[in-house]
């Protein structure tokens, strides 16, 4: 055990998942995974509850075994070991520290279990690391729950693990600790060298934290890249909703030319680029974030390059603080949802004001499958 | 106007009424234990420390204490590490029949103890196992188990199984898991299992006396000297019984809230 982790202990190492099915009694929680994250990455699962990221994150650790394919960390097959002979460790949803012990015995645990020198200086330093060291005495449960955080964070990170697996862990934070979490997380991350692998269903966590982000649905990953490629190019309905917000429009492809195609929706024609479109005939959607489109308060003359729509009625204003958002009821199209950022002059404010929506073409996308109701929505909340 | 409340009178004269009932066979075996009677302690004679003193005198009455103390600490070993292995199967692991398992498990709990003995006695004869300590032993295992996995089995579904999967994750093998995570998560709960057992196995007379054959414990001697009428030295080891029972709960309570109060102050 001892040695295995010897082996693995010069810094992070790289994740292959070949192949991952897993099955409990009742439902299929991963249908097929095929996944590789690169040595240092910081890379973020991404997903609704139940779409099947903690149950890879458990397998990964080895505290569930996949029904078939294989796990590979550091080209080194581990599907057959047991979690205490991975180079890997977990911070727990809960946190999971252990009640009876002080918070340096909970660090210290991991390096007495593989014997390693000294472990109690270890922890310790490990404990200032994450600015605890005074509380090192403490029962994990007097502490709160941002301190109960970095002691799990220290606990694991004082093993230096090739790979480390954060399971939601910020989730029971409240917003300022978890940004200021987030912002440290990140820092130690780029400090220690270490691969994370983050299991989240906060798609701003995983966007500000991860070089890359693999969107899970359903027991598959739907897509996946870096924050920026996912959120300008989405593949798929699920993937344009659940990472920021979309407005979609359905409509059948009418007109294709070499650099793009245009579908008609409702009378209008919307136009995307082909290199930004996963299908070039039938009926298909296609998106466009809110705070790309623009609205005007009276007929734009037609421009190429541009889709406009409308007009429309404005039904919703609503004041973020940063910007604001519009709700605009379209005949025929539905809602769709524009944002406006607040800069001082601001445009129409009014209910009930009739606009055009526009937005350039290439800040259109289509997307490869269709949404699951009406012909045209807007998908905005989440 | 004042109105009479009825509640105010009535509530405080219950309670002092429903203590004193309580206490009263309690209260005459302690006061008695310091009667200086002659064969039969039913009258007052007057007071005296020879019964605490010298209570090994009475013939029979240490003898049986010491068999009752052994029997109950070698069955509440048994009981109580059977029983805790039995509980976190329950809980921790899925199998076919586990919850017919946990239903068979109260069996014992919900028969009658004459019906138990009367069983057990006939099963030893009929094996032609001798009657004696260890027929006493088995039989006390058994019933105290019951009470042990429903115990411990309580303390196991509050424990967090994150808790030792972190302890896996932290290189720890399954067996030091156990040791260094799991059973001490459990102790209070095995803890009070234990006490559980022994007080049940120190106190049980209708199975003992079905499977005792010629060992005499101490409720079976009482039981037996009632006949005679009961010596003081059943009341001195009675009492003495009693109140070590007090100190544990007393020393466990003020032991818990010094605890808390030093985890507060901090």
């Amino acid at each position: 055990m001892a040695r295995l982790a010897q082996e693995f202990i010069a810094r992070g190492a790289d994740l292959e998942l070949v192949g991952i099915r897993k099955e409990f009694p009742g439902f299929t929680a991963i249908e097929n995974l095929d996944l590789h994250i690169p040595a240092g990455e910081f890379f973020a699962l991404l997903g609704p509850s139940g779409c099947g990221k903690t149950t890879t994150l458990r397998l990964v650790a080895g505290l569930d075994e996949p029904t078939k394919g294989k796990i590979l960390i550091g080209g080194k097959d581990v599907t057959a070991t047991k979690p205490h002979q991975r180079p890997v460790n977990t911070v727990f949803q809960s946190y999971a520290l252990f009640p009876h012990m002080s918070v340096l015995e909970n660090v210290a645990f991991g390096l007495k279990q593989r014997k390693v020198e000294d472990p109690m200086t270890k922890a310790s330093a490990a404990l200032d690391l994450v600015e605890l060291g005074h509380l090192a005495q403490r029962r994990p449960q007097q502490l709160s729950g941002g301190q109960q955080q970095r002691v799990a964070l220290a606990r694991a990170l004082v093993n230096r693990p090739s790979l480390l697996l954060l399971d939601e862990p910020l989730g029971a934070l409240d917003l300022k600790l978890r940004r200021q979490m987030q912002i440290e997380l990140k820092a130690i991350q780029m400090e220690v060298g270490l691969t994370f692998l983050h299991v989240t269903h906060d798609q701003e966590e995983a966007m500000d934290m991860a070089d890359t982000v693999a969107v899970m649905n359903k027991g598959r990953i739907e897509q996946m890249g870096s924050p920026e490629k996912l959120y300008d190019r989405p593949h798929t309905v699920f993937v344009s909703k659940f990472l920021g917000q979309s407005d979609l429009f359905v409509g059948e492809v009418v007109e294709s030319n070499a650099s793009s195609l245009s579908i008609n929706v409702a009378g209008s024609k919307i136009t995307v680029p082909k290199d930004r479109a996963e299908k070039h005939t039938g009926t298909i959607a296609v998106g466009v974030r809110p705070e790309k489109a623009n609205f005007h308060e009276s007929e734009p003359a037609p421009t190429s390059g541009v889709n406009l729509i409308g007009p429309g009625e404005i039904i919703d204003i609503r004041f973020t603080g940063v910007s604001n958002q519009y709700l605009i009821e379209i005949p025929g199209i539905g809602e769709i949802t524009v944002f406006a950022q607040n800069v001082g002059k601001s445009p129409v404010t009014e209910l009930g004001a009739k606009v055009w929506v526009s937005w350039k073409v290439e800040h259109s996308f289509g997307l490869a499958d269709l949404p699951e109701n009406s012909a045209a929505e807007s998908l905005s909340e989440i | 106007m004042r109105r009479f409340s009825l509640g105010r009178y009535t509530l405080p004269v219950y309670s002092v009424i429903a203590i004193v009932y309580l206490m009263i066979p309690i209260a005459y075996t302690f006061v008695f234990s310091f009667n200086d009677s002659l064969k039969t302690n039913l009258i007052w004679r007057g007071f005296t420390f020879d019964k605490w003193l010298n209570v090994c005198q009475q013939q029979g009455v240490c003898e049986a204490f010491g068999n009752s103390i052994l029997i109950g600490v070698i069955s509440t070993i048994l009981a109580t590490t059977l029983g805790t292995m039995i509980a976190i199967a329950l809980v921790r692991y899925r199998f076919k029949a586990r919850s017919f398992v946990s239903l068979l498990i109260f069996l014992p709990m919900a028969t009658p103890e004459v019906v138990l003995g009367a069983g057990l006695a006939s099963q030893f004869f009929s094996m032609g196992a001798a009657k004696g300590i260890a027929t006493i032993i088995i039989a006390h295992v058994m019933f105290c188990m019951s009470f042990v996995v429903v115990t411990v089995k309580a303390r196991v579904a509050s424990l967090d199984p994150a808790l030792e999967e972190a302890g896996r994750d932290l290189y720890g093998s399954p067996a030091q898991v156990f040791w260094k995570i799991t059973f001490p998560l459990l102790m209070p709960g095995i803890l009070s299992a234990a006490l559980l057992s022994f007080a049940l196995s120190f106190d049980d007379f209708i199975i003992t006396n079905f499977n005792s054959g010629p060992a005499m414990t101490f409720p079976k001697y009482v039981y037996t000297a009632a006949a005679r009428g009961i010596p003081a030295e059943a009341n001195v080891v009675g009492s003495a019984v009693f109140l070590l029972a007090i100190a544990i709960v007393v020393t466990v309570q003020v032991r818990g809230s010094v605890k808390a109060k030093r985890l507060a102050k901090r």
